[in-house]
């Protein structure tokens, strides 16, 4: 099986930066166990090459919250190039979601934008692995 | 050194139930236990040396809450110029909890929103003290 790597924000100050998180974790529990492989970002600082070498070992698809994309750049700045990427901010702004959302208490609305967000990647990784 | 607002930062870790147990006790402090003189930032930030998250860190006390022995929040806090006060690691509550186990990474459970809880105790403490210049 052809593993993915998904890299999601750290994001601790923002929704979208726990949205980004439990996606993630959504795709990698829920709808591609086995097949998605991740890291917490800044373990590219305070890790060993094992982890820079992340982006070498799999494609990735980097989830970021905001448009600072963190996700992207550490892992462009210190492991490899992405193969894709996912903007949540900008797909909020596609599909019209324009209420405040909470980084600590997820509620209903939280989690079907975080269930729409994990399609997101599903779609991504299966281009990848074909 | 700023005493008017502590940055309590913790890890970003997606593997471990015990990094969100971490971020479950930063925002117990942050939004509920101590606002206004609390805060938090995005840890990739400093990762990336953004400029304004690097001057949060240097400019004022800072508290990390690591889940696990890697210690990212405390090292990447270090790595951006800044003095973490203090540094807690999740699981030295856990091995003294250890009835307070955390269930899975989306959802911590119950022990592991009670063993935030107790976290997010001590960093309050520590606000306290520090807002205080003790």
């Amino acid at each position: 099986m052809k593993k993915v790597g998904v890299i999601s924000c750290s994001g601790e100050s923002e929704p979208e930066g726990t949205i980004a998180r439990n996606a993630v974790r959504l795709v990698m529990e829920k709808y591609r166990p086995g097949a998605t492989v991740s890291l917490c970002l800044p373990l590219y600082l305070a890790g060993d090459e094992g982890e820079r070498d992340f982006a070498r070992r799999f494609p990735v698809i980097a989830v970021d919250g905001c448009g600072k994309a963190c996700a992207k750049w550490a892992t462009e700045k210190y492991s490899g190039k992405v193969q894709d990427c996912v903007d949540i901010g900008e797909l909020l702004k596609e599909w019209g979601v324009s209420e405040r959302l909470s980084r600590s208490h997820p509620g209903r609305l939280e989690n079907e934008v975080t269930e729409r967000v994990a399609r997101e990647i599903i779609k991504k990784m299966d281009e990848i692995t074909g | 050194m700023e005493k008017d607002m502590v940055y309590v930062i913790p890890c970003s870790g997606i593997g471990k139930a015990s990094a969100s147990v971490g971020r479950e006790a930063a925002y117990t402090v942050v939004e509920d236990e101590r606002p206004g003189v609390s805060d938090t930032l995005c840890l990739s930030l400093l990762t990336l040396g953004d400029e304004e998250a690097q001057d949060k860190v240097r400019r004022h006390r800072v508290i990390t809450i690591d889940g696990c022995a890697r210690d990212c929040a405390k090292k990447n806090v270090e790595a951006a110029g800044g003095t973490p006060g203090s540094s807690h690691r999740v699981h030295d509550y856990l091995k003294k909890h250890k009835d307070l186990k955390p269930e899975g990474v989306l959802d911590i459970g119950e022990g592991g929103r009670r063993l935030a809880h107790l976290i997010a105790e001590d960093v309050s403490s520590e606000i306290d003290d520090m807002v205080k210049g003790r």
